[in-house]
Protein backbone atom coordinates (compact mmCIF):
# COMPACT_ATOMS: atom_id res chain seq x y z
CA UNK A 1 0.00 0.00 0.00
CA UNK A 2 1.19 3.47 -0.86
CA UNK A 3 2.10 5.29 2.36
CA UNK A 4 0.62 8.81 2.10
CA UNK A 5 2.74 11.13 4.26
CA UNK A 6 -0.37 12.97 5.49
CA UNK A 7 -2.00 9.76 6.77
CA UNK A 8 1.19 8.61 8.51
CA UNK A 9 1.59 11.99 10.20
CA UNK A 10 -2.10 12.00 11.15
CA UNK A 11 -2.19 8.58 12.80
CA UNK A 12 1.11 9.03 14.66
CA UNK A 13 0.54 12.65 15.78
CA UNK A 14 -3.08 12.19 16.77
CA UNK A 15 -2.18 8.84 18.40
CA UNK A 16 0.33 10.59 20.68
CA UNK A 17 -2.10 13.49 21.24
CA UNK A 18 -4.98 11.22 22.21
CA UNK A 19 -2.64 9.15 24.41
CA UNK A 20 -1.65 12.32 26.25
CA UNK A 21 -5.25 13.54 26.48
CA UNK A 22 -6.27 10.13 27.87
CA UNK A 23 -3.68 10.43 30.64
CA UNK A 24 -4.42 14.11 31.35
CA UNK A 25 -8.10 13.22 31.81
CA UNK A 26 -7.42 10.36 34.19
CA UNK A 27 -4.60 12.15 36.05
CA UNK A 28 -6.66 15.33 36.42
CA UNK A 29 -9.79 13.55 37.61
CA UNK A 30 -7.75 11.29 39.90
CA UNK A 31 -5.74 14.15 41.44
CA UNK A 32 -2.41 12.69 40.29
CA UNK A 33 -1.28 16.07 38.97
CA UNK A 34 -1.72 19.62 40.30
CA UNK A 35 -4.45 21.63 38.58
CA UNK A 36 -1.83 24.23 37.78
CA UNK A 37 -2.11 26.79 35.01
CA UNK A 38 1.30 25.84 33.56
CA UNK A 39 0.60 22.09 33.33
CA UNK A 40 -2.89 22.77 31.99
CA UNK A 41 -1.70 25.20 29.33
CA UNK A 42 1.23 23.11 28.12
CA UNK A 43 -0.64 19.81 28.45
CA UNK A 44 -3.67 20.88 26.42
CA UNK A 45 -1.61 22.85 23.92
CA UNK A 46 0.47 19.74 23.26
CA UNK A 47 -2.31 17.14 23.25
CA UNK A 48 -5.00 19.13 21.42
CA UNK A 49 -2.30 20.63 19.19
CA UNK A 50 -1.06 17.19 18.09
CA UNK A 51 -4.64 15.99 17.59
CA UNK A 52 -5.68 19.05 15.59
CA UNK A 53 -2.54 19.07 13.47
CA UNK A 54 -3.10 15.39 12.72
CA UNK A 55 -6.74 15.88 11.79
CA UNK A 56 -5.86 18.82 9.54
CA UNK A 57 -3.13 16.75 7.87
CA UNK A 58 -5.57 13.91 7.25
CA UNK A 59 -7.61 16.21 5.01
CA UNK A 60 -4.54 17.07 2.87
CA UNK A 61 -4.65 13.80 0.95
CA UNK A 62 -8.32 14.29 0.04
CA UNK A 63 -9.26 15.21 -3.51
CA UNK A 64 -11.86 17.63 -2.11
CA UNK A 65 -10.87 18.79 1.40
CA UNK A 66 -13.67 21.39 1.32
CA UNK A 67 -16.19 18.54 1.36
CA UNK A 68 -14.58 16.85 4.40
CA UNK A 69 -17.63 17.65 6.56
CA UNK A 70 -19.63 15.14 4.51
CA UNK A 71 -17.47 12.38 6.01
CA UNK A 72 -19.43 12.67 9.28
CA UNK A 73 -22.67 11.37 7.77
CA UNK A 74 -22.18 7.62 7.29
CA UNK A 75 -21.42 6.46 10.83
CA UNK A 76 -23.87 3.57 10.44
CA UNK A 77 -21.54 1.70 8.12
CA UNK A 78 -18.18 3.49 7.83
CA UNK A 79 -15.36 3.37 10.38
CA UNK A 80 -13.83 6.45 8.75
CA UNK A 81 -17.05 8.32 9.43
CA UNK A 82 -17.15 7.00 13.02
CA UNK A 83 -13.56 8.13 13.53
CA UNK A 84 -14.44 11.66 12.36
CA UNK A 85 -17.44 11.81 14.70
CA UNK A 86 -15.47 10.42 17.67
CA UNK A 87 -12.68 12.93 17.03
CA UNK A 88 -15.07 15.88 16.96
CA UNK A 89 -17.17 14.62 19.88
CA UNK A 90 -14.00 14.29 22.00
CA UNK A 91 -13.29 18.01 21.58
CA UNK A 92 -16.40 18.86 23.65
CA UNK A 93 -15.48 17.22 27.00
CA UNK A 94 -11.78 17.91 26.32
CA UNK A 95 -12.54 21.61 25.81
CA UNK A 96 -14.69 21.83 28.96
CA UNK A 97 -12.06 19.94 30.95
CA UNK A 98 -9.39 22.35 29.66
CA UNK A 99 -11.55 25.36 30.64
CA UNK A 100 -11.99 24.01 34.18
CA UNK A 101 -8.29 23.26 34.50
CA UNK A 102 -6.77 26.37 32.92
CA UNK A 103 -9.27 29.08 33.96
CA UNK A 104 -10.69 27.71 37.22
CA UNK A 105 -7.87 25.50 38.45
CA UNK A 106 -10.42 22.68 38.86
CA UNK A 107 -9.64 19.17 37.62
CA UNK A 108 -11.84 17.12 39.94
CA UNK A 109 -15.55 16.80 40.68
CA UNK A 110 -17.77 17.70 37.74
CA UNK A 111 -14.73 18.95 35.80
CA UNK A 112 -13.13 15.60 36.43
CA UNK A 113 -16.12 13.92 34.79
CA UNK A 114 -15.35 15.93 31.64
CA UNK A 115 -11.78 14.71 31.95
CA UNK A 116 -12.87 11.08 32.12
CA UNK A 117 -15.22 11.62 29.15
CA UNK A 118 -12.30 13.11 27.18
CA UNK A 119 -10.22 10.03 28.10
CA UNK A 120 -13.03 7.78 26.88
CA UNK A 121 -13.30 9.78 23.65
CA UNK A 122 -9.54 9.48 23.10
CA UNK A 123 -9.68 5.68 23.38
CA UNK A 124 -12.73 5.51 21.11
CA UNK A 125 -11.09 7.68 18.43
CA UNK A 126 -7.87 5.65 18.33
CA UNK A 127 -9.90 2.43 18.23
CA UNK A 128 -11.89 3.81 15.26
CA UNK A 129 -8.64 4.72 13.47
CA UNK A 130 -7.41 1.16 13.94
CA UNK A 131 -10.76 -0.24 12.77
CA UNK A 132 -10.56 1.69 9.47
CA UNK A 133 -7.65 -0.59 8.61
CA UNK A 134 -8.73 -3.71 10.51
CA UNK A 135 -12.10 -3.75 8.72
CA UNK A 136 -10.57 -4.19 5.25
CA UNK A 137 -10.50 -7.91 4.30
CA UNK A 138 -8.52 -7.02 1.16
CA UNK A 139 -5.30 -6.53 3.15
CA UNK A 140 -4.47 -9.46 5.42
CA UNK A 141 -1.78 -7.52 7.33
CA UNK A 142 -4.47 -5.00 8.32
CA UNK A 143 -7.43 -7.34 8.70
CA UNK A 144 -5.81 -8.69 11.84
CA UNK A 145 -7.07 -8.86 15.46
CA UNK A 146 -3.88 -7.21 16.76
CA UNK A 147 -4.11 -4.04 14.66
CA UNK A 148 -6.44 -2.16 17.03
CA UNK A 149 -4.51 -3.22 20.19
CA UNK A 150 -1.26 -2.02 18.55
CA UNK A 151 -2.79 1.39 17.79
CA UNK A 152 -4.10 1.67 21.37
CA UNK A 153 -0.88 0.55 23.08
CA UNK A 154 1.32 2.79 20.93
CA UNK A 155 -0.98 5.75 21.67
CA UNK A 156 -0.74 5.04 25.39
CA UNK A 157 3.05 4.62 25.17
CA UNK A 158 3.68 7.92 23.36
CA UNK A 159 1.16 9.65 25.62
CA UNK A 160 2.96 8.30 28.71
CA UNK A 161 6.35 9.47 27.42
CA UNK A 162 5.08 13.02 26.90
CA UNK A 163 3.14 12.93 30.18
CA UNK A 164 6.40 11.98 31.95
CA UNK A 165 8.11 14.96 30.32
CA UNK A 166 5.30 17.29 31.42
CA UNK A 167 5.00 16.03 34.99
CA UNK A 168 8.72 15.96 35.67
CA UNK A 169 9.06 19.60 34.60
CA UNK A 170 5.72 21.07 35.72
CA UNK A 171 4.83 18.92 38.73
CA UNK A 172 2.84 15.75 39.40
CA UNK A 173 3.45 12.07 39.86
CA UNK A 174 6.35 11.89 37.39
CA UNK A 175 7.57 8.52 38.70
CA UNK A 176 4.20 6.96 37.97
CA UNK A 177 4.22 8.12 34.33
CA UNK A 178 7.84 7.06 33.89
CA UNK A 179 6.94 3.57 35.06
CA UNK A 180 3.85 3.59 32.86
CA UNK A 181 5.96 4.60 29.85
CA UNK A 182 8.36 1.70 30.49
CA UNK A 183 5.52 -0.80 30.91
CA UNK A 184 3.62 0.48 27.86
CA UNK A 185 6.85 0.46 25.82
CA UNK A 186 7.57 -3.17 26.71
CA UNK A 187 3.94 -4.07 26.04
CA UNK A 188 4.03 -2.30 22.66
CA UNK A 189 7.22 -4.13 21.71
CA UNK A 190 5.68 -7.47 22.73
CA UNK A 191 2.40 -6.91 20.87
CA UNK A 192 4.08 -5.59 17.73
CA UNK A 193 6.61 -8.44 17.68
CA UNK A 194 3.79 -10.96 18.05
CA UNK A 195 1.94 -9.18 15.22
CA UNK A 196 4.98 -9.36 12.93
CA UNK A 197 5.46 -13.06 13.69
CA UNK A 198 1.79 -13.66 12.97
CA UNK A 199 1.70 -11.88 9.60
CA UNK A 200 4.98 -13.50 8.56
CA UNK A 201 3.64 -16.98 9.29
CA UNK A 202 0.14 -16.55 7.88
CA UNK A 203 -0.56 -18.07 4.49
CA UNK A 204 -2.26 -15.82 1.96
CA UNK A 205 -5.69 -17.16 1.01
CA UNK A 206 -5.98 -15.20 -2.20
CA UNK A 207 -3.84 -16.35 -5.12
CA UNK A 208 -3.69 -15.56 -8.81
CA UNK A 209 -5.68 -18.80 -9.13
CA UNK A 210 -8.64 -17.65 -7.00
CA UNK A 211 -8.43 -14.12 -8.41
CA UNK A 212 -8.89 -15.31 -11.98
CA UNK A 213 -10.72 -18.56 -11.21
CA UNK A 214 -8.21 -20.30 -13.48
CA UNK A 215 -6.41 -22.08 -10.64
CA UNK A 216 -7.82 -25.47 -11.72
CA UNK A 217 -5.77 -25.24 -14.92
CA UNK A 218 -2.50 -24.98 -12.98
CA UNK A 219 -0.23 -22.16 -11.88
CA UNK A 220 -1.58 -18.82 -13.14
CA UNK A 221 0.89 -16.11 -14.12
CA UNK A 222 0.52 -12.76 -15.80
CA UNK A 223 1.57 -12.90 -19.43
CA UNK A 224 0.68 -9.33 -20.30
CA UNK A 225 -0.58 -6.52 -18.07
CA UNK A 226 -3.42 -4.25 -19.10
CA UNK A 227 -1.41 -1.05 -19.45
CA UNK A 228 2.05 -0.11 -20.69
CA UNK A 229 2.69 2.10 -17.65
CA UNK A 230 1.81 1.70 -13.96
CA UNK A 231 -1.83 2.68 -13.43
CA UNK A 232 -3.59 4.05 -10.31
CA UNK A 233 -4.30 0.61 -8.85
CA UNK A 234 -0.68 -0.49 -9.29
CA UNK A 235 0.71 2.73 -7.80
CA UNK A 236 -1.69 2.89 -4.83
CA UNK A 237 -2.21 -0.78 -3.96
CA UNK A 238 0.88 -2.31 -5.52
CA UNK A 239 3.41 0.02 -3.88
CA UNK A 240 6.68 -1.89 -3.53
CA UNK A 241 9.45 0.56 -2.61
CA UNK A 242 9.54 0.05 1.16
CA UNK A 243 8.62 -3.63 1.26
CA UNK A 244 12.10 -4.70 0.27
CA UNK A 245 13.50 -2.76 3.23
CA UNK A 246 10.96 -4.20 5.67
CA UNK A 247 13.47 -6.08 7.83
CA UNK A 248 15.68 -2.99 8.24
CA UNK A 249 12.70 -0.75 8.93
CA UNK A 250 11.44 -3.12 11.63
CA UNK A 251 14.83 -2.86 13.29
CA UNK A 252 14.81 0.95 13.04
CA UNK A 253 11.26 1.12 14.44
CA UNK A 254 12.21 -1.11 17.38
CA UNK A 255 15.42 0.78 18.01
CA UNK A 256 13.98 4.29 17.87
CA UNK A 257 10.59 3.39 19.28
CA UNK A 258 11.47 1.23 22.26
CA UNK A 259 15.16 0.44 22.80
CA UNK A 260 16.48 4.03 22.82
CA UNK A 261 13.70 5.36 25.13
CA UNK A 262 14.04 2.38 27.49
CA UNK A 263 17.80 2.96 27.66
CA UNK A 264 17.31 6.68 28.34
CA UNK A 265 14.50 6.46 30.92
CA UNK A 266 16.60 4.89 33.73
CA UNK A 267 19.01 7.85 33.41
CA UNK A 268 16.12 10.08 34.47
CA UNK A 269 15.86 8.49 37.91
CA UNK A 270 19.68 8.57 38.36
CA UNK A 271 20.06 12.27 37.62
CA UNK A 272 18.62 15.19 39.48
CA UNK A 273 17.36 18.70 38.84
CA UNK A 274 16.95 20.12 35.35
CA UNK A 275 19.36 17.59 33.83
CA UNK A 276 16.77 14.83 33.96
CA UNK A 277 14.86 16.70 31.30
CA UNK A 278 17.40 15.99 28.58
CA UNK A 279 17.24 12.16 28.48
CA UNK A 280 13.48 12.29 29.10
CA UNK A 281 12.83 14.70 26.25
CA UNK A 282 15.08 12.69 23.93
CA UNK A 283 13.25 9.50 24.96
CA UNK A 284 9.88 11.04 24.09
CA UNK A 285 11.17 12.31 20.74
CA UNK A 286 12.72 8.96 19.88
CA UNK A 287 9.61 7.05 20.94
CA UNK A 288 7.44 9.29 18.74
CA UNK A 289 9.82 8.94 15.78
CA UNK A 290 9.71 5.17 16.23
CA UNK A 291 5.93 5.23 15.86
CA UNK A 292 6.25 7.26 12.62
CA UNK A 293 8.55 4.56 11.21
CA UNK A 294 6.18 1.83 12.47
CA UNK A 295 3.24 3.56 10.77
CA UNK A 296 5.13 3.91 7.50
CA UNK A 297 6.00 0.23 7.67
CA UNK A 298 2.36 -0.60 8.43
CA UNK A 299 1.48 0.74 4.98
CA UNK A 300 4.57 -0.47 3.14
CA UNK A 301 4.25 -4.06 4.43
CA UNK A 302 0.57 -4.33 3.56
CA UNK A 303 -0.10 -6.48 0.52
CA UNK A 304 -3.43 -5.93 -1.24
CA UNK A 305 -5.21 -8.85 -2.92
CA UNK A 306 -5.61 -6.82 -6.14
CA UNK A 307 -1.88 -7.32 -6.77
CA UNK A 308 -2.69 -10.95 -7.66
CA UNK A 309 -4.17 -9.57 -10.90
CA UNK A 310 -0.90 -7.77 -11.60
CA UNK A 311 1.62 -10.56 -11.27
CA UNK A 312 1.74 -11.40 -7.54
CA UNK A 313 1.20 -15.12 -6.93
CA UNK A 314 -0.56 -14.56 -3.60
CA UNK A 315 -1.50 -11.71 -1.27
CA UNK B 1 -26.41 6.47 2.07
CA UNK B 2 -23.65 3.90 2.17
CA UNK B 3 -25.60 1.33 4.15
CA UNK B 4 -26.60 -1.33 1.64
CA UNK B 5 -30.21 -1.39 0.43
CA UNK B 6 -32.42 -3.51 2.68
CA UNK B 7 -33.98 -5.77 1.47
CA UNK B 8 -31.25 -6.56 -1.08
CA UNK B 9 -32.13 -5.67 -4.68
CA UNK B 10 -33.87 -8.53 -6.48
CA UNK B 11 -32.78 -7.21 -9.85
CA UNK B 12 -29.06 -7.72 -10.36
CA UNK B 13 -27.89 -6.21 -13.61
CA UNK B 14 -24.48 -7.56 -14.51
CA UNK B 15 -22.10 -8.94 -17.07
CA UNK B 16 -21.19 -12.48 -17.99
CA UNK B 17 -17.73 -12.72 -19.53
CA UNK B 18 -16.75 -15.75 -21.57
CA UNK B 19 -13.06 -16.48 -21.08
CA UNK B 20 -13.26 -19.28 -23.63
CA UNK B 21 -13.78 -16.95 -26.55
CA UNK B 22 -12.31 -13.61 -25.47
CA UNK B 23 -9.49 -12.84 -27.91
CA UNK B 24 -7.91 -10.07 -25.82
CA UNK B 25 -8.39 -7.36 -28.44
CA UNK B 26 -9.06 -4.59 -25.85
CA UNK B 27 -11.95 -3.26 -27.97
CA UNK B 28 -14.30 -3.38 -24.95
CA UNK B 29 -11.85 -1.31 -22.89
CA UNK B 30 -11.39 1.22 -25.67
CA UNK B 31 -15.12 1.61 -26.33
CA UNK B 32 -15.72 1.85 -22.56
CA UNK B 33 -13.23 4.70 -22.32
CA UNK B 34 -14.72 6.37 -25.40
CA UNK B 35 -18.31 6.22 -24.15
CA UNK B 36 -17.64 7.02 -20.53
CA UNK B 37 -15.35 9.96 -21.13
CA UNK B 38 -18.57 11.66 -22.18
CA UNK B 39 -20.95 9.79 -19.85
CA UNK B 40 -22.09 9.70 -16.21
CA UNK B 41 -18.57 10.02 -14.75
CA UNK B 42 -17.09 12.18 -17.51
CA UNK B 43 -14.34 12.96 -18.21
CA UNK B 44 -11.99 10.00 -17.78
CA UNK B 45 -8.80 12.01 -17.66
CA UNK B 46 -5.27 10.99 -18.64
CA UNK B 47 -1.94 12.36 -17.41
CA UNK B 48 1.36 12.52 -19.27
CA UNK B 49 -0.53 10.74 -22.04
CA UNK B 50 2.47 10.76 -24.39
CA UNK B 51 5.16 10.28 -21.76
CA UNK B 52 7.86 7.77 -22.46
CA UNK B 53 9.16 8.05 -18.89
CA UNK B 54 9.20 5.06 -16.59
CA UNK B 55 6.44 5.20 -13.96
CA UNK B 56 7.53 5.19 -10.33
CA UNK B 57 5.49 4.08 -7.33
CA UNK B 58 3.06 6.79 -6.37
CA UNK B 59 4.76 9.43 -8.49
CA UNK B 60 3.25 11.39 -11.29
CA UNK B 61 5.54 10.07 -13.99
CA UNK B 62 4.77 7.80 -16.91
CA UNK B 63 1.50 7.77 -18.82
CA UNK B 64 -1.57 6.93 -16.80
CA UNK B 65 -5.27 7.60 -16.78
CA UNK B 66 -8.71 6.47 -15.64
CA UNK B 67 -10.09 3.29 -17.22
CA UNK B 68 -13.11 1.29 -16.04
CA UNK B 69 -12.21 -1.85 -17.90
CA UNK B 70 -8.77 -3.41 -18.23
CA UNK B 71 -7.67 -6.51 -20.11
CA UNK B 72 -5.07 -8.83 -18.62
CA UNK B 73 -3.61 -11.88 -20.30
CA UNK B 74 -2.64 -14.91 -18.21
CA UNK B 75 -0.94 -18.17 -18.80
CA UNK B 76 -2.29 -21.08 -16.75
CA UNK B 77 -0.84 -24.58 -16.48
CA UNK B 78 2.52 -25.90 -17.62
CA UNK B 79 4.20 -26.85 -20.89
CA UNK B 80 2.03 -28.22 -23.65
CA UNK B 81 -0.96 -28.17 -21.31
CA UNK B 82 -0.61 -24.41 -20.65
CA UNK B 83 -3.45 -22.16 -21.74
CA UNK B 84 -3.37 -18.52 -22.68
CA UNK B 85 -6.44 -16.78 -21.27
CA UNK B 86 -7.44 -13.19 -21.98
CA UNK B 87 -9.13 -11.71 -18.96
CA UNK B 88 -11.22 -8.50 -19.01
CA UNK B 89 -11.57 -7.02 -15.50
CA UNK B 90 -14.07 -4.37 -14.43
CA UNK B 91 -16.43 -3.61 -11.52
CA UNK B 92 -18.39 -6.74 -10.56
CA UNK B 93 -21.24 -4.74 -8.89
CA UNK B 94 -21.01 -6.98 -5.80
CA UNK B 95 -23.98 -7.87 -3.63
CA UNK B 96 -21.85 -7.10 -0.55
CA UNK B 97 -19.74 -4.19 -1.84
CA UNK B 98 -17.40 -3.10 0.97
CA UNK B 99 -16.37 -0.19 -1.28
CA UNK B 100 -19.87 1.20 -0.57
CA UNK B 101 -20.07 0.51 3.16
CA UNK B 102 -16.64 2.03 3.93
CA UNK B 103 -17.52 5.31 2.15
CA UNK B 104 -17.69 8.03 4.83
CA UNK B 105 -19.77 10.50 2.79
CA UNK B 106 -22.49 8.46 1.13
CA UNK B 107 -21.06 9.24 -2.31
CA UNK B 108 -20.73 5.53 -3.08
CA UNK B 109 -24.02 3.71 -3.23
CA UNK B 110 -25.72 0.57 -4.48
CA UNK B 111 -28.94 1.20 -6.37
CA UNK B 112 -32.05 -0.42 -4.94
CA UNK B 113 -33.72 -0.84 -8.32
CA UNK B 114 -31.02 -2.78 -10.19
CA UNK B 115 -28.04 -3.31 -7.85
CA UNK B 116 -25.67 -1.11 -9.86
CA UNK B 117 -22.86 0.43 -7.76
CA UNK B 118 -22.23 4.12 -8.51
CA UNK B 119 -20.27 7.10 -7.18
CA UNK B 120 -21.84 10.53 -6.84
CA UNK B 121 -19.07 12.85 -8.11
CA UNK B 122 -20.65 15.85 -6.32
CA UNK B 123 -20.25 14.41 -2.81
CA UNK B 124 -17.12 12.22 -3.16
CA UNK B 125 -14.25 13.71 -1.10
CA UNK B 126 -11.58 11.61 -2.84
CA UNK B 127 -10.33 9.79 0.30
CA UNK B 128 -9.60 6.64 -1.78
CA UNK B 129 -10.73 4.30 1.02
CA UNK B 130 -13.19 2.58 -1.37
CA UNK B 131 -10.33 1.67 -3.70
CA UNK B 132 -8.56 0.04 -0.75
CA UNK B 133 -11.72 -1.93 0.10
CA UNK B 134 -12.19 -3.25 -3.45
CA UNK B 135 -10.43 -6.60 -4.04
CA UNK B 136 -10.87 -6.33 -7.81
CA UNK B 137 -9.09 -3.05 -8.56
CA UNK B 138 -12.28 -1.74 -10.11
CA UNK B 139 -12.05 1.81 -8.80
CA UNK B 140 -9.63 4.33 -10.22
CA UNK B 141 -8.97 7.77 -8.76
CA UNK B 142 -9.17 10.79 -11.05
CA UNK B 143 -6.46 13.23 -9.96
CA UNK B 144 -7.86 15.94 -12.18
CA UNK B 145 -11.38 15.78 -10.70
CA UNK B 146 -10.27 14.71 -7.20
CA UNK B 147 -12.94 12.01 -7.08
CA UNK B 148 -13.10 8.24 -7.45
CA UNK B 149 -14.47 6.78 -10.68
CA UNK B 150 -15.70 3.34 -11.66
CA UNK B 151 -17.79 1.30 -14.11
CA UNK B 152 -21.38 2.58 -14.25
CA UNK B 153 -22.70 -0.45 -16.15
CA UNK B 154 -23.31 2.28 -18.75
CA UNK B 155 -26.27 3.56 -16.76
CA UNK B 156 -26.58 6.26 -19.44
CA UNK B 157 -26.99 3.67 -22.22
CA UNK B 158 -29.03 0.83 -20.76
CA UNK B 159 -32.04 3.00 -19.90
CA UNK B 160 -31.49 5.52 -22.71
CA UNK B 161 -34.65 5.79 -24.79
CA UNK B 162 -32.83 7.94 -27.35
CA UNK B 163 -30.90 4.86 -28.40
CA UNK B 164 -32.22 2.01 -30.50
CA UNK B 165 -33.31 -0.81 -28.20
CA UNK B 166 -30.51 -3.02 -29.51
CA UNK B 167 -27.96 -0.45 -28.35
CA UNK B 168 -29.28 -0.29 -24.77
CA UNK B 169 -26.45 -2.45 -23.46
CA UNK B 170 -23.11 -1.43 -21.93
CA UNK B 171 -20.58 -0.11 -24.45
CA UNK B 172 -18.22 -3.04 -23.79
CA UNK B 173 -20.97 -5.55 -24.63
CA UNK B 174 -22.07 -3.76 -27.79
CA UNK B 175 -18.53 -3.59 -29.16
CA UNK B 176 -17.19 -7.08 -28.43
CA UNK B 177 -16.39 -8.57 -31.87
CA UNK B 178 -16.66 -12.17 -30.66
CA UNK B 179 -19.67 -11.81 -28.34
CA UNK B 180 -17.63 -12.79 -25.31
CA UNK B 181 -19.59 -10.33 -23.16
CA UNK B 182 -23.23 -10.71 -22.16
CA UNK B 183 -25.44 -8.29 -20.24
CA UNK B 184 -28.64 -9.03 -18.32
CA UNK B 185 -30.41 -9.59 -15.01
CA UNK B 186 -28.53 -12.19 -12.98
CA UNK B 187 -31.19 -11.98 -10.27
CA UNK B 188 -33.72 -13.60 -12.64
CA UNK B 189 -33.06 -17.35 -12.92
CA UNK B 190 -34.89 -17.45 -16.27
CA UNK B 191 -32.85 -14.71 -17.95
CA UNK B 192 -30.55 -15.62 -20.84
CA UNK B 193 -27.46 -14.67 -18.80
CA UNK B 194 -28.52 -16.77 -15.80
CA UNK B 195 -29.12 -19.77 -18.07
CA UNK B 196 -25.72 -19.24 -19.67
CA UNK B 197 -24.06 -19.17 -16.25
CA UNK B 198 -25.87 -22.36 -15.19
CA UNK B 199 -25.04 -24.16 -18.45
CA UNK B 200 -21.37 -23.20 -18.59
CA UNK B 201 -20.53 -23.27 -14.87
CA UNK B 202 -20.04 -19.51 -14.50
CA UNK B 203 -18.12 -18.57 -11.35
CA UNK B 204 -17.24 -15.72 -8.96
CA UNK B 205 -13.80 -14.11 -8.76
CA UNK B 206 -12.12 -14.36 -5.32
CA UNK B 207 -15.09 -16.09 -3.65
CA UNK B 208 -13.03 -16.20 -0.41
CA UNK B 209 -13.50 -12.43 -0.04
CA UNK B 210 -17.25 -12.87 0.48
CA UNK B 211 -18.23 -9.82 -1.58
CA UNK B 212 -20.64 -11.92 -3.70
CA UNK B 213 -19.88 -10.40 -7.10
CA UNK B 214 -22.84 -10.16 -9.50
CA UNK B 215 -20.72 -10.39 -12.67
CA UNK B 216 -19.80 -13.95 -13.58
CA UNK B 217 -16.96 -15.46 -15.61
CA UNK B 218 -17.39 -18.48 -17.88
CA UNK B 219 -14.36 -20.81 -17.74
CA UNK B 220 -12.40 -21.83 -20.84
CA UNK B 221 -13.91 -25.04 -22.22
CA UNK B 222 -11.92 -28.25 -21.57
CA UNK B 223 -8.93 -28.79 -23.79
CA UNK B 224 -9.54 -31.05 -26.81
CA UNK B 225 -7.08 -33.75 -27.85
CA UNK B 226 -7.94 -33.48 -31.52
CA UNK B 227 -8.42 -30.30 -33.45
CA UNK B 228 -12.12 -29.72 -33.92
CA UNK B 229 -13.36 -32.85 -32.17
CA UNK B 230 -16.71 -32.71 -33.98
CA UNK B 231 -17.10 -36.49 -34.22
CA UNK B 232 -16.43 -36.25 -38.01
CA UNK B 233 -14.34 -39.46 -38.50
CA UNK B 234 -17.00 -41.77 -37.08
CA UNK B 235 -19.74 -39.98 -38.98
CA UNK B 236 -17.74 -40.26 -42.22
CA UNK B 237 -17.19 -43.99 -41.72
CA UNK B 238 -20.89 -44.53 -41.29
CA UNK B 239 -21.61 -42.46 -44.39
CA UNK B 240 -19.01 -44.39 -46.43
CA UNK B 241 -20.55 -47.70 -45.41
CA UNK B 242 -23.99 -46.39 -46.29
CA UNK B 243 -22.70 -45.25 -49.71
CA UNK B 244 -21.09 -48.63 -50.35
CA UNK B 245 -24.31 -50.44 -49.52
CA UNK B 246 -26.18 -48.17 -51.87
CA UNK B 247 -23.98 -49.07 -54.88
CA UNK B 248 -26.43 -50.21 -57.59
CA UNK B 249 -25.77 -53.55 -59.37
CA UNK B 250 -26.35 -54.38 -63.08
CA UNK B 251 -25.48 -51.01 -64.59
CA UNK B 252 -22.48 -50.82 -67.05
CA UNK B 253 -19.61 -49.32 -65.15
CA UNK B 254 -20.81 -50.65 -61.83
CA UNK B 255 -19.84 -54.26 -62.56
CA UNK B 256 -16.31 -53.37 -61.75
CA UNK B 257 -17.47 -51.74 -58.56
CA UNK B 258 -19.54 -54.80 -57.67
CA UNK B 259 -16.50 -56.96 -58.25
CA UNK B 260 -14.34 -54.69 -56.12
CA UNK B 261 -17.00 -54.72 -53.45
CA UNK B 262 -17.25 -58.49 -53.57
CA UNK B 263 -13.47 -58.90 -53.46
CA UNK B 264 -13.04 -56.46 -50.61
CA UNK B 265 -15.93 -57.94 -48.68
CA UNK B 266 -14.31 -61.41 -48.55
Amino acid sequence: MHPAASVIFFTSASGAGYGLLFLLGIAGAGGLVPGSLALGLVGFALSLGLITAGLMASTFHLGHPERAWRALSQWRSSWLSREGLAAIATYIPAGLFAVGWVFLGETRGVWGVFGLLASLGAVATIACTGMIYASLPTIRQWHHPMVVPVYLVLGLYNGALWMAVLTSTLGGEAELFLDLAIIAGLLAAAVKTAYWRSIDRAVAKTTSGTATGLGDLGRVRLLEGPSTSRNYVMREMGYRVARKHAAKLRLIAGLLGVLVPLALLPLVTLGSGGWTMIPLFLAALSGSAGVVVERWLFFAEATHVVTTYYGAEAA
Amino acid sequence: MTSLPNPAPTKKLGLVIDLDICVGCHACAVNCKEWNTGGHSAPLTDWNAYSGAEAEDGEDTGAWGVWFNRIHTYEAGEGAEARTVHFPRSCLHCEEPACVSVCPTGASYKREEDGIVLVNPDTCIGCKLCSWACPYGAREYDHEDGVMKKCTMCIDRIYNENLEEVDRVPACVSTCPVSARHFGDLGDADSAVSKLVAERGGYDLMPEMGYKPVNKYLPPRPRKDTAGATGAPTRLEALAAQAADAVPTGAGGSKLLSWVDAMLSR
